[in-house]
C-alpha cells in the first residue's frame, strides 16, 4: 500500500501524518508513507486545500483531517 | 433571560458586588463567553454541512463552468466567505484556481474575502454586535474583495505570478478521483459533529482571551475615553488605523471582542472595524508565504489596493453610523 500525505507543513498537515502512521500500525499493515510538501506536485493532485491523503494514486481525502478509525475504514476500502 | 441568570450567577452565587468594576468584569466575560462559544458550535456545525456537500473542488469546477461577464468577481467573494481559510492553503488554492483558467482577478476576490469573512469571525460578531451590524461587515468584505479582485484583474498582471504556476498542469483524472464516499446519515452526523466541535476548540482560546480583555476594558475603562484622542473628525484615523494594523496578525475571532469595548468607550465603529479588516485580512506571514507564488511587485498591490478598499469601508461606516 503506497500512502502519501500531502501538505506543506501545517499543524494540520503533521495531525493527519501522525493519524496515518496510527491507522497503519493498528492495522497492523505494510505500507509506504510519504510526505509531500513540494507545492507543485501537490497541486497535481488537483486539490486545493491541504492536507489530502493519496492512497494509491487515488485522492481520498482533501482539506481536512480525519480521524485513526476513518483513515482504517479508508484503507480497509 | 439569559442576562438574569448570569446576574444571579455573579451577584448572588459568586458573590460579587454590582457596583464594583471587576464583578461587572466577570459579570461581561461569562455573559459574553457563553453566549459565542454557542454561537460558534452552531455555526461551525453548519457550515461544517455546507463545506461537505459545497467542497472547494466544487466552487472551482462551478467558477470555470460558464461565462459570468463579471458576476464572477462577486461570485468567488461570496464562495470565499463559506470557505475556511487557513494560511497555509492559500497557495495550492491560488495555484489551484489560476491553473483551472480562474482569472487572477476572481482569484484574488476569493483570496481577499475568505479571511476577512469567515464563519467564526460572524459567529463572533453575531454574538457581540448583533445581527444588523454582523450583515453590514459581512457585506463590507465582499464588496472590498469584489472590487478589489476587479481591479486587479484589469492591471493584467499575469507576467507578475510565478511562472511555475503557469506551467501547473493539473491531471483531471486525479481530480475525478475525489471518491465521494457514501455515509450513512449516522456517520455524517458523527462527521459534522467532530468537524463543528474541532473547530470550535481550536478557536475558542483565542475568543477566551479576546473577550477577557474586552471585560477589562468594559470594566476599567471610562466610557468615551478614546474620544479624547480618537474622533471621526480626524481624517487620518481611518487610514492609520489600517496601515497600524497590517504588521499585527492577530485572530479575527479574538479582535473582535476587544474592538467591541473600544467602540463603547468611543473609538468610531468605522475606524474600528478598518482596523479589525486590516489585521485580519492583511498580514505579513501570508505575504511570506503568497511571495512563493507572485512577484514583490503583484503582492504590493494586492495589498495596496485591499488597505485601500478598508480605508473606504471605514470612512464608509464612519459616515453613515
Amino acid at each position: 500500500m503506497e500512502l502519501k500525505v500531502l501538505g506543506p507543513g501545517c499543524a494540520n498537515c503533521k495531525k493527519l501524518e501522525a493519524n496515518v502512521f496510527e491507522a497503519v500500525a493498528r492495522m497492523n499493515v505494510d505500507a509506504d508513507i510519504q510526505k509531500i510538501e513540494d507545492i507543485q506536485e501537490i497541486i497535481g493532485y488537483g486539490i486545493l486545500s491541504t492536507p489530502g491523503l493519496v492512497v494509491n494514486g487515488k485522492v481520498k481525502v482533501s482539506g481536512r483531517v480525519p480521524s485513526v478509525s476513518e483513515i482504517i475504514n479508508i484503507l480497509n476500502g | 433571560m439569559w442576562q438574569s441568570t448570569v446576574d444571579w450567577f455573579t451577584y448572588s452565587l459568586l458573590g460579587f458586588s454590582k457596583a464594583s468594576v471587576f464583578g461587572g468584569a466577570i459579570n461581561f466575560f461569562i455573559y459574553d463567553a457563553i453566549k459565542i462559544v454557542f454561537l460558534l458550535i452552531a455555526i461551525n456545525y453548519f457550515m461544517a454541512i455546507v463545506r461537505h456537500y459545497l467542497p472547494v473542488e466544487k466552487i472551482r469546477d462551478f467558477l470555470v463552468s460558464r461565462k459570468f461577464y463579471g458576476a464572477d468577481y462577486l461570485l468567488a467573494s461570496v464562495f470565499g466567505c463559506i470557505t475556511p481559510f487557513c494560511s497555509c492553503s492559500s497557495i495550492p488554492l491560488f495555484v489551484g484556481f489560476l491553473s483551472a483558467k480562474i482569472p487572477l482577478g476572481v482569484t484574488f476576490a476569493f483570496l481577499i474575502t475568505s479571511p476577512l469573512v469567515n464563519e467564526a469571525a460572524v459567529a463572533v460578531f453575531l454574538g457581540v454586535w448583533g445581527w444588523k451590524i454582523t450583515l453590514l461587515y459581512a457585506l463590507a468584505g465582499i464588496t472590498v474583495g469584489t472590487i478589489s479582485g476587479f481591479v486587479l484583474g484589469k492591471l493584467n498582471l499575469e507576467k507578475q505570478v510565478a511562472d511555475f504556476v503557469w506551467q501547473v498542469s493539473v491531471n483531471q483524472a486525479q481530480t475525478a478521483n475525489k471518491e465521494q464516499a457514501r455515509h450513512s446519515k449516522k456517520t455524517l452526523f458523527r462527521l459534522f459533529s467532530k468537524e463543528a466541535f474541532d473547530i470550535t476548540r481550536k478557536i475558542v482560546p483565542y475568543v477566551l482571551i479576546g473577550i477577557a480583555i474586552g471585560a477589562l476594558i468594559h470594566g476599567f475603562v471610562p466610557t468615551g475615553y478614546f474620544e479624547k484622542y480618537i474622533t471621526k473628525d480626524n481624517i487620518f484615523a481611518v487610514p492609520l488605523a489600517v496601515i497600524l494594523a497590517v504588521p499585527m496578525y492577530a485572530n479575527a475571532t479574538g479582535v473582535i471582542p476587544i474592538i467591541e469595548s473600544l467602540v463603547n468607550k468611543g473609538i468610531p465603529l468605522g475606524t474600528a472595524l478598518a482596523f479589525m479588516m486590516a489585521t485580519v485580512g492583511l498580514s505579513l506571514p501570508e505575504a511570506m508565504i503568497l511571495k512563493k507564488v507572485m512577484s514583490i511587485k503583484l503582492l504590493a498591490i494586492f495589498f495596496g489596493l485591499t488597505a485601500f478598499g478598508m480605508t473606504a469601508i471605514g470612512y464608509l461606516f464612519n459616515f453613515v453610523m
